[in-house]
């Protein structure tokens, strides 16, 4: 890991529990790590979650996305944030795992797609 | 165009159920299961290792109902395939003319009999949507051209009884726009949880998009409410319902008269284009309560139209 890597790891995991997938989406996902639901889900929750709220996986904690969804509601984020919690997130790009997600946003190689995503979207 | 998709583009109302998972049999077996509930169906789904077990993998199953003369819906999860393996059935499964696929999550590994497994979802199930609308397009993820482009009619799942409630339809809402035609609706013993789900989708849009299709189930016992409840994940069984089944006479008529109430219920919501069946194992269930429920058989369907249903 590098050090920028290595930084963004010190601040992030013990606040958000950062997994370092290294495409950061935290913003519009109610600053809740997606890449902390045990079946990594980058676009909501899946239908498993109890009726209590707790995760299917891990019943005794309370679903990623529902924390993400509540918190997206609750906290004085950004309106084009709270708008960007409903869009469409491409899947990982899992050779960034581990690189510093700092770097990947300014040089936009975390928005980088494959060629074929998107087709067929009228 | 596959036949589902040509009775929803009509109008008419639609009827899919869930193929038992098949194990040992072959053919003989296959036969034996599908045989009393296909003179009602539109389509039959063809399972991916429900509740995180292994079975006959759902391609296998896709083909062997069309050698029965039944439409498959494949379904499709993202538990145990990364992006190339789920690639490779979409465009195999358009190799054998199977046009019906259903995109879903999928349980995790940890509510199956071999919790040991890796858990994969590479993709989700949106992405997959995705994913299997550019496969239709003439395109893998990669960008490389399949030509001529398969043609596919898309659909996934929703659950309007799991939390985030009021979430729900805005999620089924990504899945339409990401190429859902058809939202087969989880099991939902909680009718107010359903309506408001419809209601939710109607007004923003999902319903135009894509055919809501509420799944009915068919139990037998207070045992089974019971085990549904507390082992199936995002389904809630209230506690009335198990005591009104516990406290009758016949257990399993009663089973049939909640699964009759629910269905009724659900084939008056704004969007249901018509029902999913899920029952377990060789008996007539569902065809009973197609009966009882006034909807005709497919061919009569066909033949004479069935649009509106008019509930009893």
């Amino acid at each position: 890991m590098g050090v920028l890597a290595t930084m963004e790891a010190v601040v992030k995991r013990p606040v958000f529990g950062c997994q370092m997938c290294g495409q950061c989406v935290l913003h519009s996902t109610g600053m809740t790590c997606p890449m902390t639901c045990p079946k990594t889900l980058r676009n909501g929750p899946c239908g498993g979650v109890r009726a209590d709220g707790g995760c299917e996986v891990k019943p005794e904690m309370r679903c990623v996305w529902l924390r993400g969804y509540e918190r997206s509601r609750r906290l004085p984020l950004p309106a084009v944030w709270k708008d960007e919690f409903n869009h469409l997130r491409a899947p990982v790009d899992n050779r960034l795992r581990g690189t510093a997600s700092w770097t990947n946003l300014v040089s936009g190689r975390d928005r980088q797609t494959p060629a074929g995503w998107g087709a067929g979207e009228h | 165009m596959s036949r589902l998709e040509q009775a929803l583009g009509e109008g008419r109302f639609v009827v899919t159920a869930e193929m038992p998972t098949i194990d040992g049999g072959g053919m003989d077996e296959v036969r034996f299961q599908l045989g009393p509930m296909a003179p009602y169906l539109d389509a039959c789904n063809a399972t991916d290792n429900t509740a995180a077990h292994a079975h006959a993998s759902p391609l296998a199953i896709a083909i062997a109902l069309k050698q029965c003369g039944m439409e498959p819906i494949m379904q499709l999860v993202c538990r145990d395939r990364n992006r190339l393996a789920l690639e490779a059935d979409l465009v195999g499964a358009s190799l054998h003319g199977i046009e019906n696929v259903c995109c879903l999550t999928g349980d995790d590994v940890t509510a199956g009999d071999e919790p040991e497994a890796r858990r994969v979802f590479d993709l989700d199930s949106p992405q997959l949507l995705a994913t299997a609308r550019a496969v239709a397009s003439g395109r893998y993820l990669s960008g490389r051209a399949i030509a001529p482009a398969p043609h596919l009619f898309l659909g996934a799942v929703e659950n309007p009884g799991a939390p985030p409630f009021a979430y729900r339809a805005q999620r089924a809402l990504k899945k339409a726009e990401a190429g859902a035609r058809f939202l087969q609706l989880q099991i939902c013993f909680q009718p107010q949880l359903l309506e408001g789900f419809a209601a939710e989708a109607a007004r923003i849009g999902v319903t135009e998009r894509a055919a809501l299709l509420p799944s009915i189930t068919i139990l037998r016992s207070a045992r089974a409410l019971r085990f549904i409840d507390a082992k199936v994940p995002g389904i809630s069984v209230p506690a009335g319902v198990i005591e009104r089944v516990e406290a009758a006479a016949d257990q399993q008529e009663a089973c049939f008269d909640v699964a009759y109430e629910l269905a009724q219920h659900a084939m008056a919501q704004p969007g249901v284009r018509g029902l999913h069946f899920i029952s377990f194992r060789k008996d007539a269930g569902i065809a009973a309560l197609c009966r009882r429920l006034g909807i005709p058989t497919h061919a009569e369907r066909v033949e004479h139209g069935y649009g509106s249903p008019v509930p009893v």
